[in-house]
């Protein structure tokens, strides 16, 4: 490997979505017989990365090579016809479909122009062999599968494209630990065959059993490369803080009233082994960060709260006194007074097509309505407060809300929350993708709200929007709250950190080093 | 080797749709006055086979997750252009299914064109263009008649070897011919895939497009061999609205009935065809208990409401409330 | 005369005009057009009499058209139309022959056993998440059992009472049918519920994006399901209007409003999808349909032909403006 000439080389790779960059002049090698790890925190441009990689994205600048030609990929197809092939984190698997079917499925064996199930089984057999997942039956349908088989079956799909560069998308993130150690076995044994693997992981102690190179991304470059084990854990973590920022948050205020009770609690959420024995408890005026890795159990968190989930165990209580929320209407009804602005602003915040004005009453119309019918002074009087209040730019009240900017979207979401006067507010990701100034006003509003009394429980994916808004911050790693940090134990370095788990080794990464040295 | 285990699982539908035939077959002839006799037998292969033909239609689109609502048009178009065409000498006959055949398969990629490149949804799209095709079958006989070639008719509804009705085996070759290779061909899997989840299909390289395009102009072909039974059995053409209809309303319960999951992706026309033959064996159990007639459609409509509640269940599942809105 | 009648009645209705999109501006311009068409076939095509009888046939479809419309904002659709007018129509006429206390509860009567087929396909659709041109078929067909059982497959015998008679025929403004000012009744009715109340809006609202409306504290189960028993009961109505009009129910009355009904909705500018649609499109849906049929059966069209147009201008109107957006 060393000195080899790289089987795949970019540089110079730029890709910005609207007027936010994800890669600015990114540069990457990758050797054939070896394997590539990439780390980096939320949005350090990874995924842009390797979508980029894969042919599902154009770079905006840039060029590739591969085997020493310059290469364009118009597809995923363009890009697994020259060797490339992702495995994503979103399953591509097709549930009602066998095992078998799903592996040849690109380019099934055909023999007088109909399949041949028994080379499909053939196929299907020595993939799953190759990806170490043999007791898997090439008949069974994928969707009786558990979550960490199917994710062997789509490594065992990759391999039987032959790849030459192999690309793992956090793809062990639902296995178990055998499943791990298998498919660790299964990887080493590729590198050998020549592959060139790049594996973008979390966990830190599988990069460092398994990668022999480490590329650092920040801000959408890549800012350092290194032969793996040659930098300790802390001196990784400080490689990869230090986003530019140029935010400037509000003060805030010391608010201690130990034997208040709080206005929310959780004890003991647990649900569908994505959330794991969670308790937490928001005081009235205190904003709580929920942090961690994106997909950690955050989203579910909030959902359990706001009543979505179903078969949820353990137990909520709003005031000191536990109540039962079955629907998003039971959460915001005045009893509770919960609130939540959430993920999708497009899909699940609002209805596009919808005017301004539609769109702001809409949470709020039991309220603005006598006997089912509207008040069309009192819904115009509020929706004028809050226009004033969160200085939504927009042409007009009736233009569909479409048409409005992303950060004049988002504030007609949470808008249109305030309208109901909300005593807890749950914030998903609230400043994803909009722009610096409206995130500033987002901060400050934020802690009006918790000034005036609100209880705020806020996920962002932004470490530094954590380090500058929130009272505590409570780290999911798993569905289980590992770390909690209150006020100036909120740093970048411990955010990340206890983000990666490396305090406190968990029983299962025990379990996968010693299984990948038996 | 637990082989046999997975081709149960994968088959529980179609082996479900088969014992229920069986029972009620049983129970059917059990209590038939003439008992099990190759009359008996004959007489309700007839009629099953009809519904099996547009049952097995609605399966293909079905499988893509759409639905088409100009099944029983199509039969009905092609019940009546057979009426005209599928007469005199071997060979004007021969052209005559020809003909048939070939209206049954432009009807189909029709709806198919519409609904995929067009870009409609499917209900609307062929209720219109069930419209159309009700259109032109009345325009072929604007009142019930013409004839058929009557040899190539009783041979077809008659028995084989004097067991076997001629018209089980037809549905047989239909199988064979249409549907096993469609299940087995890259574009059938593909159908297969864009119904149970378009986007892993898209992002798996899976040709949706034409899989789809492929189930519903097969679907078309699937109804005019219906059709052209139909006319083999009545010797006439008739442009029946409320028949049609019926068709198509019970092609749905057939599928249903037979294992094969509307929201796409799962099933088989085998178990269609089963579904059908059961369908038509429940409505007609009524009369051998004597039951005034008058009863059937209501039984029938209770049959079918329960057939398409019972796949609610897979609701109660659902963990997370927003997949309610998937 | 088209442009500025058009430009009168948008003068007075700005609410209309902004919510009204090019498929309405369409419907009308074809109506305008097919009035053209058909005065040159015969004078009498323009003259207030035939304007107003024309009206009165509309107002049948309008009615149940009407209830359609609602289902049809949700992104559902209602395929039980057809037995849903003839139970409420022999429901209503079965009642009149239980002496006074019978023709007194035959209207309200007739239209409850269409809310009640309304209610199963709303436990269905939002309860049990069956799709609903499924569950609405199944329980057309049940109702279809239930009559055939219950006339013995007959024409039923009993005739309309003299209220659904004056309702559907007669003239309390001189001038004006009855029938005309039901459905101008029951239109500014859903226009105002559609417009101004908070139903209204949450039925928009899912129709658009059901998982927004849920998140937003929407009982979205509970608003299908009125929509689903209000087109219902709209649709027995309409029943029961046509009994009046030909004075007794028949097996198969409500088949010929199914598509016709759909029909006037989509062309009318309502997404089939779903979400978008106004009422005003609706009414020009329903004009139009009816001035179509008039006009076919002047030409003396048979049947055959007015399937087919139907058929042809539906997929076709639908293609101009119904299409779902490119994937991908």
């Amino acid at each position: 490997m060393d000195g080899a000439a790289p089987l795949f080389h970019m540089e110079g790779i730029s890709k910005r979505y609207g007027g936010v960059r994800a890669l600015e002049k990114a540069d990457l090698s990758v050797t054939a017989g070896s394997i590539h790890a990439i780390l980096g925190e939320n949005g350090a441009g990874k995924s842009t990365l390797i979508k980029v990689m894969a042919g599902v994205v154009a770079p905006d600048e840039g060029r590739m090579t591969l085997d020493g030609r310059e290469v364009t990929f118009a597809s995923p197809a363009a890009a697994n016809q020259a060797g490339i092939v992702c495995i994503f984190q979103e399953l591509s698997l097709i549930p009602e479909l066998s095992v078998a079917d799903n592996i040849v499925i690109s380019d099934p064996p055909k023999r007088f122009g109909m399949i041949d199930r028994k080379a499909q089984r053939r196929i299907a057999e020595q993939a799953l062999a190759r990806a170490g997942a043999s007791d898997i039956h090439p008949l069974a349908l994928v969707k009786d599968l558990p979550l960490s088989r199917r994710q062997m079956v789509e490594i065992a799909k990759a391999l039987a494209r032959k790849p030459r560069i192999l690309i793992l998308d956090e793809a062990t993130s639902a296995l178990t630990a055998a499943d791990v150690a298998k498919i660790f076995g299964v990887l080493k044994r590729l590198r050998e065959e020549g592959l060139a693997l790049l594996y973008i992981s979390h966990r830190m102690n599988e990069i460092a059993e398994l990668a022999d190179q480490c590329t650092v991304f920040r801000n959408g470059r890549n800012v350092a490369s290194y032969a793996a084990g040659s930098k300790s854990d802390n001196e990784v973590v400080e490689l990869m803080i230090g986003r530019e920022y140029s935010h400037i948050f509000p003060p805030k205020p010391v608010r201690h009233q130990p034997g208040a009770v709080p206005v929310l609690e959780a004890r003991g959420l647990s649900w569908s082994g994505r959330l794991d024995n969670i308790s937490l408890s928001i005081g009235a005026g205190e904003v709580v960060g929920l942090g961690g890795l994106d997909g950690q159990g955050q989203r579910e968190l909030l959902l359990a709260f706001f009543g979505v989930l179903r078969g949820l165990s353990g137990q909520i209580l709003v005031d000191g006194k536990p109540v039962s929320i079955a629907s998003p209407a039971a959460a915001s009804d005045d009893r509770v007074g919960m609130a939540l602005i959430p993920e999708d602003r497009k899909t699940e915040g609002l209805m596009l097509p919808m005017t301004v004005r539609e769109n702001l009453s809409f949470a709020a119309l039991d309220r603005l309505s006598k006997a089912g019918v509207i008040d069309r002074g009192a819904e115009q009087r509020l929706i004028d407060d809050m226009v004033g209040l969160l200085a939504i730019k927009t042409a007009g009240l009736d233009i569909p809300v479409g048409a409005l900017s992303g950060g004049n979207q988002q504030k007609v979401v949470i808008a249109k929350w305030l309208m109901r006067q909300p005593r807890i507010i749950l914030l998903n990701d609230p400043t994803r993708g909009i722009d610096v100034g409206t995130k500033q006003e987002l901060y400050q509003l934020m802690r009006k709200l918790a000034d005036a009394g609100a209880a705020i429980l806020f996920y962002s994916t932004d470490y530094d929007e954590l380090i500058g808004c929130c009272d505590r911050v409570l780290v999911l790693y798993d569905g289980a709250v590992k770390r909690e940090l209150v006020g100036a134990e909120i740093t970048e370095h411990a955010l990340i950190a206890s983000a990666l788990n490396i305090h406190g080794e968990s029983a299962r990464s025990e379990s996968v080093v010693k299984g990948g040295a038996a | 080797m637990k082989d046999w285990r997975y081709w149960l699982a994968e088959q529980r539908g179609t082996l479900l749709a088969f014992a229920i035939f069986i029972v009620m077959f049983a129970i059917y002839s059990a209590n038939h006055p003439a008992g099990f006799t190759a009359n008996v037998v004959q007489t309700a292969a007839n009629k099953g086979v009809l519904l099996a033909f547009v049952a097995m239609a609605q399966t293909l689109v079905v499988i893509t997750a759409g639905i088409d609502l100009s099944v029983g048009m199509i039969f009905t178009l092609t019940n009546c252009m057979a009426s005209w065409l599928v007469i005199g000498t071997g060979l004007e006959t021969a052209f005559g299914v020809a003909a048939v055949l070939g209206t049954g398969l432009i009807c189909g990629a029709v709806n198919g064109a519409i609904v995929i490149y067009g870009r409609l949804q499917p209900i609307v799209a062929t209720i219109a263009t069930g419209a159309v095709y009700f259109g032109l079958a009345l325009l072929l006989r604007p009142v019930p008649g013409g004839s058929v070639n009557e040899d190539l008719a009783d041979f077809l509804t008659g028995r084989f070897f004097g067991v076997v009705p001629a018209s089980l085996v037809a549905l047989f070759v239909a199988v064979l011919i249409v549907w096993v290779p469609f299940s087995r061909s890259e574009l059938g899997r593909a159908a297969y895939a864009a119904g149970s989840s378009e986007t892993a299909a898209y992002m798996s390289g899976v040709p949706i497009r034409r899989g789809k395009f492929l189930a519903y102009t097969l679907a078309g072909l699937l109804a005019a061999i219906g059709g052209l039974f139909l006319t083999f059995f009545t010797y006439t053409g008739e442009a029946a609205y409320a028949s049609g209809n019926a068709y198509t309303l019970f092609s749905i319960a057939a599928v249903v009935l037979g294992g094969v999951s509307l929201f796409g992706g799962k099933g088989s026309a085998i178990g269609a065809i089963f579904g059908a033959l059961a369908f038509r064996t429940i409505g007609d159990l009524l009369f051998v208990f004597d039951f005034d007639p008058l009863w059937q459609p209501l039984f029938q409509g209770v049959i079918l409401l329960i057939a398409v509640s019972l796949g609610a269940f897979a609701l109660f599942r659902v963990r997370n409330r927003l997949e309610w809105f998937l | 005369m088209s442009e500025t009648t058009l430009g009168g009645i948008a003068g007075r209705m700005p609410k209309f005009l902004r919510r009204a999109d090019p498929a309405v501006a369409t419907a009308f311009a074809c109506i305008v057009i097919l009035l053209l068409v058909g005065s040159l076939y015969s004078r009498s095509f323009l003259s207030p009499e035939y304007l107003l009888q024309q009206l009165k046939v509309a107002s049948f479809l309008g009615v149940i058209a009407t209830g359609m419309m609602l289902v049809i904002l949700l992104g559902q659709i209602d395929l039980s139309v057809p037995w849903a007018v003839a139970t409420g129509a022999m429901m209503a006429c079965a009642a009149a022959a239980y002496g006074p206390v019978g023709v007194t509860l035959a209207i309200p009567f007739g239209i409850l056993c269409g809310v009640a087929i309304g209610i199963v396909n709303g436990i269905g659709v939002a309860y049990l998440r069956i799709p609903s041109m499924i569950i609405t078929l199944a329980t057309n067909a049940v109702a279809q059992g239930l009559m055939v059982v219950y006339t013995g497959g007959f024409s039923p015998q009993d005739s309309a009472t003299a209220a659904m008679r004056y309702l559907a025929t007669g003239f309390a403004i001189p001038g004006v049918p009855n029938a005309v000012i039901i459905w101008a009744l029951i239109g500014a009715a859903m226009v105002f519920v559609l417009t101004r109340t908070s139903f209204g809006r949450a039925v928009y609202g899912i129709g658009n994006r059901e998982r927004a409306a849920y998140l937003s504290g929407i009982d979205t189960r509970r608003v299908v399901m009125i929509a689903f028993a209000v087109s219902g009961g709209l649709s027995a109505f309409g029943g029961v209007l046509l009994a009046g009009y030909a004075s007794k129910a028949a097996q198969s009355m409500g088949d010929a409003y199914l598509l016709p009904s759909i029909a006037a909705v989509v062309l009318g500018g309502t997404s089939i999808l779903g979400g978008r649609g106004s009422y005003l499109g609706t009414v020009a849906g329903v004009i139009l349909i009816t001035l179509l049929q008039s006009i076919l059966s002047v030409m003396q069209m048979p049947e055959a032909g007015r399937q087919i147009i139907y058929g042809v201008v539906i997929v076709t109107m639908l293609l101009l403006y119904g299409r779902a957006p490119a994937s991908r």
